[in-house]
């Protein structure tokens, strides 16, 4: 395999799993788990690998059949591309490797399809991030959505429902980007992303290419949780099963991230984006709002899964606010809070599935201190997780959150600075909410002195524990060494 | 302003038709009604892209000997209608996960009334 196979063989790898798990699970179910760990696995292995290489020589393109560009269709392994594909991959790997226990209690016949559609998920995902044909990304998108219309439907008794909210949704944001990526191919004539970039300029400001850009937007912001468009996104988390929630709240939202910042910071650019009146302030004004309305949802909410729901809602707020400043500051901001948010969130809700899986609840109002015995080092990497959502230093959330203030100190733009700061304390009103119930000794429900030997370590297995140890830590590391992290960033910025 | 709507007539159709399914996908209580309200958006985008193909005097692209092929405007533009193939693709395996959530719903409340499911979740 050469570097130029690359950006097609990581989005491969997950098609041809999705094929081979249910061969294989026809004669042996057990093997579906290993297998769906190995694929992932592979793919994030390929993605360090394609992360390397392209530090090392520069972008790949792969164009399909020999058809050059703008004609035929091809695969971009830029700067944003290989940032995302490692984040969504190693995630995805860390989350099925949690799986195997959570799977066989929740559904347990139904492990081979599960994982099946896990692969056609993170196949929706890399196609998404690795193509360079606007089509394409459609074609991807609505793989991905159609997987995770199924994955949220494993769940509880109200899951179904949830799962069709969200695919009425879903499919209305589909059909807006189709319907404006339809004026936009008229205006142009091509669909190749790199092509009709050089093309926009001249055609800034034109009717359709405005009524593209705004139904675009519209659309992503539905697939993305951006507020006011998020209504689907809180059911939808609550009721799935614990491991669908994991891998979705992580990749899901991010993706849709990732095409707002593809659109609008490089198809469109920061001039086209702004000719007509500043569809970045509106941007920045709706993410401001997620990201105070998502807080303060999640301080009402009793149920840890619905409040991390609630908190994604306003962290991708962090992330669209980020891209919609439009300067260098802002997108570190915004790129970095994906990495962050992915690794804190998919922390969060793996300490939820093994909560769930010990206790058969995770009821914040039930949380006592006996859990700080029982769960030791679950209830430790929750702790990290929570202060880095907080944005304490030295963990990560705090770079991601620094740098957003950077970018609206530099726009002078008091308002969003505003937010950023009152959301922080939300952040910990929530957060501090639990920690105080875990580690804190409740004093009017004083236990007689003999109970506190009683309490043993209840501690999940090591299968379990081990993709949230990784993840915690990885939370400190990337705080540690955000320098290096940033400087690749600031790179990619376009323009 | 005459010419403007009539000169436009296809996508003026095209645009109503869509406003018909955002209406019935966001008014209508019954989730099979928005299930078709969803199906009607998705074919008012199908004829959206097929009927920006259109030319004058232009015909299907399949080679004509008394047309010449080195003129683009003998031929309609063929690239709309194959990416409308993809997207037919994409409707109904969509409509296929809707019915197959459907059952599963009327199985487990015995309604598809959306006001009446979400009171029994309350």
């Amino acid at each position: 395999m050469t570097a130029y196979q690359l950006p097609v063989f990581i989005p491969f790898t997950y098609l041809a799993f999705a094929v081979l798990i249910p061969l294989v699970g026809l004669w042996k179910r057990k093997l579906s788990h290993p297998m769906a760990v190995t694929g992932s696995g592979l793919a994030a292995g390929l993605s360090l690998y394609g992360f390397a290489a392209y530090v090392n020589t520069g972008p790949i393109h792969h164009t399909f059949g020999g058809w050059q560009p703008p004609i035929g269709i091809e695969f971009v392994y830029d700067g944003l591309s290989a940032f995302f594909l490692l984040v969504i991959n190693m995630v995805a790997f860390l989350v099925l490797l949690h799986s195997k226990p959570v799977a066989a209690r929740e559904f347990r016949g139904k492990r081979m399809p599960f994982y099946s559609v896990t692969m056609l998920l993170m196949l929706g995902f890399n196609g998404i991030v690795s193509t360079g044909d606007l089509f394409n990304l459609y074609v991807f998108l609505e793989i991905s959505s159609l997987s995770s219309y199924g994955l949220i439907a494993i769940g509880n008794r109200h899951a179904p429902f949830a799962a069709f909210r969200y695919l009425v949704l879903g499919t209305i944001g589909g059909s807006m980007y189709l319907l404006g990526l339809g004026f936009l191919y008229i205006s142009t004539g091509t669909l190749n992303i790199i092509d009709m970039a050089a093309m926009l300029p001249h055609f800034a400001g034109k009717p359709p290419v405005l009524t593209g850009l705004i139904l675009m937007t519209v659309g992503i912001g539905i697939k993305a949780a951006l507020f006011p468009m998020h209504g689907w996104l809180p059911d939808a988390y609550t009721f799935a099963s614990s491991t669908s929630s994991a891998l979705i709240a992580p990749t899901g939202t991010k993706v849709g991230a990732y095409i707002l910042i593809r659109v609008l910071l490089y198809l469109f650019g920061i001039e086209s984006m702004d000719a007509v009146f500043k569809v970045s302030s509106v941007l920045g004004m709706l993410a401001g709002a997620g990201i105070l309305y998502g807080s303060i949802m999640a301080i009402a909410q009793s149920e840890l899964k619905r409040m991390l729901a609630y908190s994604s809602v306003s962290q991708i707020g962090y992330i669209i606010m980020g891209l919609s400043l439009a300067n260098p500051a802002g997108f570190v901001g915004a790129v970095l809070h994906v990495l962050n948010h992915a690794a804190m969130k998919a922390c969060l809700f793996l300490v939820a599935a093994n909560l769930r899986f010990r206790e058969g609840h995770s009821n914040i109002r039930l949380f006592n201190d006996t859990y700080r015995k029982k769960y030791p080092w679950t209830m430790a990497c929750f702790t990290v997780a929570a202060v880095s959502m907080v944005g304490l230093p030295p963990m990560a959330g705090f770079f991601s959150k620094w740098y957003l203030v950077l970018g609206t100190i530099a726009n002078a733009n008091w308002v969003l600075l505003a937010v950023i700061l009152m959301s922080s304390l939300l952040n910990a009103v929530y957060f501090f909410r639990v920690l105080e119930k875990v580690y804190m000794k409740n004093p009017d429900k004083e236990s007689p002195a003999g109970e506190e030997a009683v309490v043993m370590n209840r501690e999940v297995k090591p299968l379990m524990l081990a993709p949230v140890v990784i993840l915690a830590t990885g939370i400190i590391v990337i705080g540690i060494m955000n320098m290096s992290v940033v400087s690749y960033i600031l790179k990619m910025f376009p323009g | 302003m005459c010419d403007f709507f009539l000169g436009h007539y296809s996508y003026w159709l095209t645009m109503f038709l869509l406003c018909i399914g955002l209406y019935g996908v966001l008014m209508k209580k019954n989730l099979v009604k928005k299930t078709i309200g969803l199906t009607i958006l998705q074919s008012s985008i199908i004829l959206f892209y097929v009927s920006i193909a259109a030319k004058w005097d232009a015909t299907v692209p399949i080679s004509d000997p008394s047309r010449p092929v080195t003129d683009a405007s003998n031929y309609l533009n063929p690239l709309p209608h194959t990416l409308m193939l993809t997207a037919i693709v994409v409707g109904v395996a969509t409509l296929g996960v809707a019915f197959a959530l459907l059952m599963a719903i009327f199985n487990r409340y015995q309604s598809l009334d959306e006001q009446e499911i979400l009171d029994m979740i309350e």
